[in-house]
């Protein structure tokens, strides 16, 4: 199956996929846009890790992918919840408004 | 190129132009209910990748678990701050932010990409022992089985690490954005 595309296609895809998440975690301003393009970063991790697995014949990549995606919702709830209790606070706020530590 | 070739070709570039199209906009689009929009875009893309690579429970996981879940969050959150407003994306605080950070971005595409490129060889030193498909063992749920018994044989302990993040995820966050009373003067006087 994956011998017509070939590993190396699937692996520079993964690499756009993450560049982008980066220089969109970079310039965005909006925290709720950051969240989005870190995980995009995840999910290029996670393409990564699956072509690995198909191939190199290892089952352990998968499974590290089914790990990633549990980090990856428990981290979306807590930065959530930070988020609602900011912006709760201080409507609009952007994330160079969050650099003073004064509530 | 025989049929199935082809085939597999067209699946591979529509799922990547799915997959960058969607990343694109989410970093583009001025509206975070589009940015999430597109996101969805990007997740589904990356799901089908996963079909194309035989990996079809975590296709089917994350189909649900983000673009199902995570996505559902991100909006239900929008909603709730009301924060779905068009932003304007020319202010830009640090003035060469931008082009340092397109600079950046440019130059991992270009360090990753080179450094595929030369380990393409070392890409079969050390094969494992084979992840089953349903072509191989004329078995449909190979997949999900041997999956299974990795997770619960190798990785029992890690998994059960995962439940206790998952419940302290959802005890801080109810304990984060939880409206605590404030503290009456009549009761900080009967605690001094």
């Amino acid at each position: 199956m994956i011998a017509a595309i070939g590993t190396t296609s699937y692996l520079l895809l993964a690499a756009a996929l993450f560049a982008i998440g980066a220089f969109g975690l970079l310039v965005r301003r909006n925290p709720l846009i950051m969240f989005m393009c870190i995980e995009l970063m995840l999910n290029a991790a996670n393409l990564t890790f699956v072509a690995l697995a198909a191939q190199l014949g290892d089952i352990n990549g998968q499974t590290a992918v089914f790990f990633v995606m549990v980090v990856a919702a428990a981290e979306v709830v807590v930065g959530l919840g930070i988020l609602v209790s900011i912006l709760r606070r201080r409507p609009g706020a952007t994330a160079d408004d969050l650099a003073e530590l004064k509530g | 190129m025989n049929d199935a070739t082809f085939l597999e070709y067209v699946v591979f570039f529509s799922a990547a132009v799915m997959i960058l199209g969607g990343a694109i906009g989410v970093i583009t689009l001025k509206n975070p209910v589009h940015a999430a929009l597109g996101l969805v875009l990007t997740l589904f893309g990356v799901a089908v990748q996963f079909v194309a690579m035989e990996a079809n429970f975590l296709a089917a996981v994350q189909v649900i678990v983000y673009a199902g879940a995570i996505v559902v969050l991100f909006l239900f959150v929008i909603m709730l701050l009301g924060v779905d407003e068009s932003i304007d994306l020319s202010i830009e605080p640090i003035p060469i932010q931008r082009p340092l950070a397109a600079v950046m971005g440019v130059g991992l595409v270009g360090l990753l990409g080179a450094a595929i490129v030369r380990a393409q060889d070392a890409l079969v030193i050390n094969p494992g022992s084979g992840i089953d498909t349903a072509q191989t063992t004329a078995n449909n749920d190979a997949n999900i089985q041997q999956l299974a018994a990795n997770l619960y044989g190798d990785h029992v302990f890690a998994f059960q690490l995962t439940s206790v993040l998952l419940i302290v995820a959802v005890v801080g966050t109810v304990l984060l954005t939880r409206k605590w009373p404030r503290n009456t003067p009549s009761t900080e006087s009967s605690d001094a």
